[in-house]
């Protein structure tokens, strides 16, 4: 099967405007007829859900949480890119455009960007429609921020908590559907199938993770918004549910799973403290904005700060390595992501790593604050100020913009931020591969929808900062509610779909007799060993930096674990009751095939691009090498039983309206 | 409306707002009896034969009193059943005062006491004024007041409600105006008024109490 | 560090429960309490032991999910954290350690330390909301200016998480403080005024059918909620529900 993207033809700017005159609509009264199901209640979910509900449809959405608003968007911290341009620098929908593309280093599709950049604007209308309480300047409008990766500041947050209150605004739209009957929301329920009928996806199969039942669903399409599956590290900033197993059921349905490889790893979180660690935390990128990331300049002070000898206070400006200033001058302490954290992985590999482990380097707010406190001290017309004054009036400052967030370190390392550096190491974070779609959001699958972070499309090989946000409600609230009833409008004659076919009892069948495994294995290990095995394996070979040895190798221990994880593992307790282990057996289970694709998808790409860095292609500097002759493409998995088997379909990137460019942040 | 759990929470908060104005008179005029007997008199003659006072305020009085304790009852009950299964540990010194919890305990006592009171004051009045007949005498009051705290028993029982009183006094009076819905910058201000007020009120009937208790007149 | 834990079981939501002793050894003060649980957890595993259900997600502190009275208060000892993010340096060698699941009729217990939360939901549902469409265009967001206090004070209001510690704290098992930061986040903006009358009374209406206790202004929630929500907000609600109330 060939890729069909479906992008609309004509001009870049008018694309998604005639691409929506053009789709077929379902009549308001023939939408009453009509459900979809939605699979995850995040930002992307939760406002398809609503916008698809309020639009007429019967929706029914499943999560696995207690809550739709527990989702893991709601830990977004930073903020939501729009090109609104109400700073006056120069921002335009243009300008986000190029950026997102140049941030993907060139391996995302310019439709489906554009399209992003052009309804951002609109998104915060929406939000701030629906009560979510932005930041505002005294003069009652909303402030902007400044992210990594970019020149101009778009990027509207809420306190730290941004991700937060967008969600619960997502949230309080479903629940107004909610009240009004059109959605039905199963909570603490997790899909575990999809059902195709036809051809067609027509349902799923869902365990009630309270009273165990396994229960058949159906609609007349199948949208999946479950997020990425950057717990395949088992460590990473998700949360601990965070899981594949939707993205991954689809896939083995005929889904085709797009780039795997293409993983951000964050660069600011709180390093790793020991074995008993189940998560990671990040610490927003906006303390970048504030914040020198330094190591020792020699190894010997390195030594000394690990073991305990000297405090890094100690060391005197010259003895210092602000290495990002010095490697990227221009952007300095805000470059991409993907940049700072390959960064920091090169110091420390080289030996200049500060904390016990030697994974961590500093993140240092001494000159802020100071540069803070003495402005605060003009203002306040008090002369000469002695440096403790400046101190003070600076930490206030400092506390005022990123409170929280220091007082969340504090509580995790147990040390004060503004006396001694904050600490950090980069942990994975956000997965910019997943589900292919076409430009409708369509998966492989005719009537399968995939949005947010489980589908691959936006952000090529490296997202930016405070883009994913825009991206789940893009999808949401925009772009899918309008696509899918291209494909409802066939469908208005058919009826209630039945969950008695064959088709059904098969997919039921095949759920059952996986969990029935896993149950009755009496296997001597708890699901946690193996996890955190194939975390350790993806960790260090097919991380930050990943080479042709390490990733072959990582296919072959996948494989093994996997065979291990079916003979050993031990999940306690029965099927029809709460059973969180069994939750989570399912979940590994899926993450143990995938991890295999994942590092197969990584080894075929012999380039280094964005997120993806492979040692073998880097320029003299240890930039990372791009291949545009050979490897703009997309490269979209087909399942074939294993997942060594499976095969490559290329959907090749055409940059018509981009120069395609060595992405430069010097 | 009285059906909600806000509108049973004001009706609570107005009846008690009521109760502490009707305290701070009926202080009012006690202090009179330490310090002018002869005001004392006129005021609780024209207290006890006014016929605005005694037709309609008293009866405002004793409804807003059977009122705040009735709903007390019902809204403790209530709550109760809202933890069917109680907790092994509860620390609730940690994160509340003593006193925000125990309305219930401070203010039966204070209703055992107001039992005491009716029977010591309100009664032998009524029984007094509307039942036996008696010629009017306005200057009866002072000598009735002291005596009734020569009783070292009954001084005891009144020093120990009236500390209650302030407990009550004290998380009751300040959250009234939290239940009503006063929430803002004057509230703090308000907050130490109302503390001041629990303390210096009852305190000033333990005294009254107490100076008529050591300063006892011939019978 | 060497712990005694004394922790509630209880199977399905219609057994009866009862309080376990479990010691665990090794506990590092760098973990986090729920890291605690998941080493007990894995040891109970190993022995062949049914493992202590909980509810869980972020462990950052922002999702709601985590709950458990931990010694006789909601999220443990410290204060503006959720139990994810209490760390074992808070207790110290021989410690005994009570875990109770948040305790109310509108919560009941699901099996262990997990308590079902839909009461929370159905609040929410009855009136947690603006009314516009989500989809097609609206006013420009800087069309109406709001005052920074408002927003910041919505803002304030729209941080809670929904845990429940508030319920929890209550001795009343009071869901006001929830319930008073959803009306007070739309009441404060001016998107939210329109339909507030509404709003109060059927959010209120809704919190009630749902068995809570009733406020009596304790101030056991506003202290022990892990997102520091103000109990202004109580007080601002009993305002939105009067005038609501005399408007009819």
């Amino acid at each position: 099967m060939s890729l069909d993207s479906k992008l609309p033809k004509g001009p870049l700017a008018d694309k998604w405007t005639k691409h929506k005159n053009d789709i077929d609509l379902v009549n308001p009264a023939n939408k009453r007829n009509i459900d979809v199901i939605v699979v995850g209640t995040g930002l992307a979910g939760g406002s398809a859900a609503a916008t698809l509900a309020e639009l007429g449809y019967n929706v029914k959405t499943f999560c696995y949480q207690d809550s739709p608003r527990r989702a893991h968007s709601i830990a977004a911290q930073g903020g939501i890119n729009a090109a609104k341009n109400y700073q006056g620098d120069g921002d335009s929908t243009y300008r986000l455009f190029y950026d997102t593309i140049k941030g993907g280093d060139y391996r995302s599709r310019e439709e489906n960007v554009y399209r992003l950049a052009e309804v951002s604007g609109n998104i915060i209308d929406q939000c701030v429609a629906q009560g979510v309480p932005f930041a505002r300047e005294y003069g009652g409008l909303l402030d902007n921020r400044s992210f990594g990766g970019v020149l101009v500041s778009r990027t509207f947050y809420a306190k730290g908590q941004t991700g937060q209150q967008l969600l619960l605004g997502a949230y309080s739209a479903m629940n107004r559907q909610i009240n009004r009957g059109k959605i039905k929301s199963y909570n603490r329920h997790e899909m575990l199938d999809l059902v195709i009928v036809n051809g067609k996806a027509r349902g799923i199969i869902a365990r009630d993770l309270v009273s165990g039942e396994i229960q058949r669903h159906s609609a007349h399409a199948v949208v999946v918004a479950t997020g990425g599956y950057g717990n395949v590290f088992f460590l990473s900033t998700n949360a601990m549910g965070s899981n594949v197993t939707a993205a991954w059921k689809i896939h083995k349905r005929g889904a085709y799973f797009a780039n795997p490889c293409y993983t951000q790893i964050h660069p600011t979180c709180i390093p790793v403290s020991g074995d008993h660690q189940s998560k990671l935390t990040l610490m927003s990128e906006s303390l970048r904005n504030d914040g020198r990331i330094w190591v020792p300049k020699s190894k010997e002070d390195a030594e000394a700060i690990r073991t305990g000898k000297k405090r890094p206070t100690e060391l005197k400006e010259d003895e210092r390595d602000y290495y990002l200033e010095r490697r990227y001058p221009s952007f300095g302490n805000l470059v991409p992501r993907d940049v700072a954290s390959r960064a920091a992985k090169e110091r420390c590999d080289a030996g200049y790593g500060v904390n016990k482990t030697g994974e961590a380097v500093y993140l240092d707010f001494e000159a802020a604050i100071m540069r803070y406190g003495s402005e605060q001290a003009a203002i306040e017309d008090i002369q000469n100020p002695s440096k403790e004054v400046i101190r003070e009036m600076g930490e206030k400052v400092i506390e005022a913009k990123y409170g929280n967030l220091f007082q969340m370190y504090e509580k995790i390392v147990d040390e004060n931020p503004y006396k001694t550096p904050m600490m950090i190491y980069p942990a994975v974070h956000y997965t910019m591969g997943g589900v292919w779609v076409d430009y409708d959001l369509q998966t492989t699958i005719p009537g399968c929808y995939a949005a947010g972070e489980a589908n691959f499309s936006d952000h090529g090989a490296n997202r930016l900062g405070a883009s994913a946000l825009m991206q789940g409600l893009a999808d949401g609230y925009f772009v899918l509610p309008y696509t899918i009833g291209d494909y409802l409008a066939d469908d208005i004659r058919t009826g209630p779909i039945s969950t008695d076919s064959p088709e059904f009892e098969e997919a039921e069948n095949n759920v059952r007799s996986i969990l029935d495994k896993l149950i009755n294995n009496n296997g001597t290990k708890p699901v946690d060993h193996f996890h955190k095995r194939l975390g350790k394996i993806m960790w260090n070979k097919c991380g930050m930096s990943r080479n042709e040895k390490d990733l072959k190798d990582a296919i072959d221990e996948i494989k093994a674990l996997r065979e291990e994880f079916w003979k050993d593992v031990k999940v306690p307790g029965g099927l029809n009751e709460v059973n969180q282990e069994l939750e989570k057996a399912a979940r590994v289970a899926d993450f143990l095939e995938l991890g295999e694709l994942f590092a197969k998808d990584a080894l075929h790409r012999n380039e280094s691009c964005g997120g993806h860095f492979r040692e073998e292609y880097q320029t003299p500097e240890g930039e990372a090498l791009r291949d545009d002759e050979n490897f703009m493409y997309v490269a979209s998995w087909e399942y074939k039983g294993e997942p060594a088997d499976a095969v490559l379909h290329k959907e090749e990137l055409n940059y018509e309206n981009i120069e395609v460019k060595t992405r430069s942040y010097k | 409306m009285i059906s909600s759990s806000i509108a049973r929470k004001v009706a609570m908060a107005l009846s008690g707002l009521f109760l502490v104005f009707f305290l701070a008179q009926h202080f009012t005029i006690n202090i009179t009896s330490v310090i002018a007997p002869d005001i004392f008199n006129s005021w609780s003659h024209f207290m006890g034969t006014n016929g605005l006072v005694q037709g309609i305020l008293q009866p405002i009085l004793i409804f807003g009193v059977i009122y705040h304790f009735v709903m007390g009852f019902i809204l403790e009950i209530q709550n109760r059943k809202a933890r069917t299964v109680r907790y092994a540990q509860f620390k609730g010194g940690t994160n509340s005062s003593w006193a925000s919890r125990n309305m219930i305990i401070t203010g039966l006592v204070i209703l055992a006491f107001l039992g005491l009171h009716f029977y010591d004051f309100w009664i032998p009045e009524i029984v007094h004024k509307y039942i036996e007949t008696h010629p009017e005498d306005p200057t009866r009051y002072y000598a009735e007041t002291v005596h009734k705290f020569e009783s070292p028993v009954r001084v005891t029982i009144y020093v120990v409600s009236f500390i209650l009183l302030i407990l009550h006094l004290w998380h009751g009076f300040s959250s009234a105006f939290q239940s009503v819905g006063f929430n803002n910058k004057y509230s703090k201000g308000l907050k130490l008024f109302t503390q001041i007020f629990a303390v210096a009120i009852p305190v000033g009937f333990i005294f009254i109490a107490l100076y008529h208790h050591f300063n006892q007149i011939p019978h | 560090m060497k712990l005694t834990l004394k922790i509630w079981r209880q199977k399905d939501a219609n057994s009866k429960g009862s309080m376990q002793t479990y010691p665990i050894d090794g506990v590092d003060g760098d973990m986090s309490f729920l890291e605690m649980l998941d080493v007990l957890n894995d040891g109970l595993i190993n022995q062949g032991e049914d493992p202590v259900v909980f509810d869980h997600d972020c462990r950052e502190g922002i999702c709601g999910a985590c709950s458990l009275m931990i010694n006789g208060e909601p999220h443990g000892p410290d204060r503006l954290i959720t139990t994810c993010q209490l760390h074992m340096r808070r207790f110290n060698d021989g410690d005994t350690i009570v875990i109770e699941p948040f305790r109310a009729k509108a919560f009941p217990v699901i099996k262990d330390l997990m308590v079902d939360r839909s009461s929370f939901e159905r609040i929410q549902h009855a009136g947690g909301y603006i009314s516009v469409n989500t989809s097609g265009n609206t006013i420009d967001a800087n069309a109406i200016p709001i005052e920074k206090e408002d927003a910041d004070a919505s803002f304030n209001a729209a941080a809670c998480i929904g845990c429940g510690a508030c319920v929890a704290a209550c001795k009343n098992a009071s869901a006001m403080l929830f319930t008073s930061a959803k009306v007070s986040q739309f009441a404060l903006l001016p998107q939210g005024k329109v339909e507030a009358t509404r709003r109060v009374l059927n959010m209120v209406e809704q919190m009630d059918k749902e068995g809570f206790g009733n406020c009596t202004n304790t101030g056991a929630c506003e202290v022990e909620c892990p997102k520091g929500i103000s109990l202004e907000n109580i007080a601002r609600m009993n305002r939105e529900y009067l005038s609501a109330s005399l408007k009819g």
